[in-house]
């Protein structure tokens, strides 16, 4: 097990490198020059080209990727251009507030969705089943930052239940959690139901009745744990699609964390607190993947058997 | 006499789709002694599962529906028994082997787990004590009780059968349904499987439906025997009065599509044509148009019911009060 884990870490590394470098690329070739951002529209073309060389933008493209690959690899993730402080102190002072945004996010999302799949699939066709995936539709199709701004305008403006913007206590994490996990929510509802719909054909879940098994006991005892797998895979999934979303939700709630500090960092062309907060977001994402696998392992013995 | 364990009066099973409206029994008649052995023999899509799954009221509701007639287990009519004491009986009073072992089973739960749940689900007692019942029934049907917490996957065939029986045998029933239990099997399982079935049932004293499509297993465990044929028992009689004084043109024609071991050099004789579609069934007896004695008659009545003795029945319109007592209308005899 420990070894499979190892080797699974060791894979990150490539996918890591290979982000930054089509991210740098990226950042690079559009349009917009870093020195100009930094010193704004009325700086002499002197001064720009000063800064253009302090800041190395002359060197080839593959040189200053490799300086930053070289930073990287001592555990340096450069420094600012705005700031002019390293852009690690910049991400830890923000982590924890998209940490906690998608977090309640999850759990919103989670606690809503699996009982709400569940409950179509045992209702299928019925008005339950119906109103569920009608949710669930509304879910997957309305837009994050429209959804957040409903919320705020009748829970924050009208109702005042919640604060509106901050982040210094959970009732601040609350709307923006429902606005980014409302769209998760819906999809996990959908593989869900569909799961536990092909589930319940079984023939074990037969036997399960046969020996006498209240069908309620039948679906938490035997069912569920056979349709998690499509709905854990589905959520690890979700996870990533958080993080994008992370960026519009925190804007619209005026959260400070990553998906603000990438957003400005991307309008002044500040490219190593850009790439920092992409390494961030890499590694999440493939941090929870592994966790989603091994979480396969833990629900179904046969994949146990198979990897460790 | 005794009181039946089962006893089915005219069941009628549809399953309504929206392709059609699919007949599975149409009006079948069964009746089990306690202790007795009772084979429900016939081809696939003869109606022999729903029946089975009928006595358990586990008939998928929507699409199957019980149109007509009665079942009685052990004096309570499971139509009109609460869900609730339908449960307190499933696993209890009726219990049944499935036929494909290989799906049967819960894959993400342990072995010894998905047999533990029956005692638990019945005698009311704690985890550990029903483990320990679970292991003496795990050496009772031929598994060691340390292979208990391993999971389905890791169990051959035969094996996965063993446990599905055992599942079946933990609530010690009054009635064993067992869906062709040895057919997912290989020949010399099956044989291990069928005496394991045999002796525990000696020892038990439970009546068992047998339900197959194979007349080996049926001259080797069954004492009654029911030939189905599109839902409607067509013949029905003692072990004796099925294989030796045969009547009906179709249990006939299963026999005659056995291989004949002793004179290999001899023809199968198989039954001509189809099992007819279930949505859409012929007239008068459903067997005429395969039967190789069809009269003009058969294709428009439904054939009567005709005794030959107080429990050998035929029906078919070949023959009268007086005929079936001599037999001779068939090759057979």
């Amino acid at each position: 097990m420990w070894k499979y884990i190892a080797k699974r870490l060791l894979y990150m590394i490539p996918v890591l490198l290979g982000v930054t470098l089509i991210v740098y690329i990226i950042m690079s070739v559009a349009p917009g020059d870093p020195a100009k951002a930094i010193l704004g529209d009325q700086a002499t073309p002197d001064a720009i080209e000063q800064l253009r060389e302090e800041l190395g933008l002359d060197d080839p493209l593959l040189v200053q990727y490799g300086r930053y690959v070289k930073g990287l690899v001592r555990g340096d993730l450069g420094i600012s251009y705005k700031s002019k402080g390293p852009v690690i102190d910049e991400i830890i002072a923000r982590v924890p507030t998209t940490l906690y945004l998608s977090l309640s996010a999850t759990i919103i999302a989670v606690v809503i969705a699996i009982p709400l799949g569940i409950l179509a699939a045992v209702k299928q066709n019925t008005f339950i089943d119906g109103l569920s995936m009608f949710i669930a539709l509304i879910g997957i199709s309305i837009p994050i930052f429209w959804l957040g701004l409903l919320l705020l305008v009748y829970f924050a403006q009208e109702l005042r239940w919640f604060p509106a913007s901050g982040a210094s206590s959970w009732k601040h994490f609350v709307l923006p959690g429902i606005a980014l996990g409302f769209h998760s929510m819906a999809s996990i509802a959908r593989i869900t139901r569909s799961s536990m719909l092909e589930v319940i054909r079984q023939d074990y879940i037969r036997t399960a009745r046969s020996k006498g098994m209240p069908y309620k006991q039948v679906i938490t005892k035997h069912a569920l744990p056979n349709a998690l797998i499509p709905t854990i895979t589905v959520t690890g999934l979700q996870i990533g699609a958080l993080l994008a979303g992370s960026v519009l939700t925190e804007s619209v709630f005026s959260l400070p964390g990553i998906g603000r500090l990438i957003i400005n960092s991307i309008q002044g062309r500040d490219i190593p607190v850009v790439l920092g907060c992409i390494l961030v977001f890499t590694l999440t994402f493939s941090i929870i993947n592994l966790l989603v696998d091994i979480l396969y392992a833990f629900v179904d013995p046969r994949i146990r058997a198979q990897y460790f | 006499m005794d009181k039946p364990i089962l006893d089915i009066k005219n069941l009628v099973v549809e399953y309504r789709t929206d392709d059609g409206v699919v007949q599975a029994l149409n009006g079948l008649d069964l009746t089990i002694m306690p202790g007795e052995t009772h084979g429900l023999v016939g081809e696939t899509g003869a109606g022999k599962t729903t029946a089975g799954l009928g006595v358990l009221r586990l008939i998928a509701s929507p699409p199957g529906v019980v149109v007509d007639g009665t079942i009685i287990l052990d004096g309570k009519d499971v139509q009109q028994t609460t869900e609730k004491d339908m449960e307190s009986m499933r696993g209890y009073d009726v219990s049944m082997i499935f036929q494909d072992p290989m799906t049967s089973l819960n894959p993400v739960m342990t072995v010894q787990d998905q047999i533990a749940e029956v005692y638990e689900l019945h005698e009311n007692i704690s985890h550990d004590k029903a483990i320990e019942l679970t292991h003496a029934m795990l050496e009772l049907v031929g598994i060691p009780a340390e292979r208990g917490n391993e999971f389905p996957h890791q169990f051959s065939g035969g094996m996965k059968q063993r446990v599905v029986i055992a599942i079946a045998l933990a609530g010690n029933p009054k009635l064993l349904i067992a869906d062709e239990p040895t057919t997912a099997l290989d020949v010399t399982i099956q044989a291990q499987v069928l005496d394991m079935m045999k002796q525990l049932k000696k020892e038990y004293n439970m009546a068992m439906l047998m339900i197959t499509h194979d007349l080996g297993i049926v001259a080797d465990i069954c004492d009654r025997v029911s030939v189905i044929y599109a839902g409607r028992i067509v013949e029905q009689g003692s072990l004796e009065d099925i294989f030796d004084r045969t009547r009906h043109p179709y249990t006939e024609g299963l026999f005659n599509s056995l291989p004949n071991l002793t004179d290999r050099q001899q023809k199968l004789k198989p039954i001509k044509g189809l099992m007819p579609d279930p949505s859409n069934l012929p007239s008068g007896c459903t067997f005429h148009p395969r039967c190789n004695y069809v009269m003009d008659i058969c294709s428009k009545e439904n054939p009567p019911r005709v005794y030959r003795g107080e429990s050998h029945y035929a029906e078919c319109h070949l023959y009268n009060e007086e005929n079936i007592m001599k037999g001779g209308v068939i090759e057979r005899d």
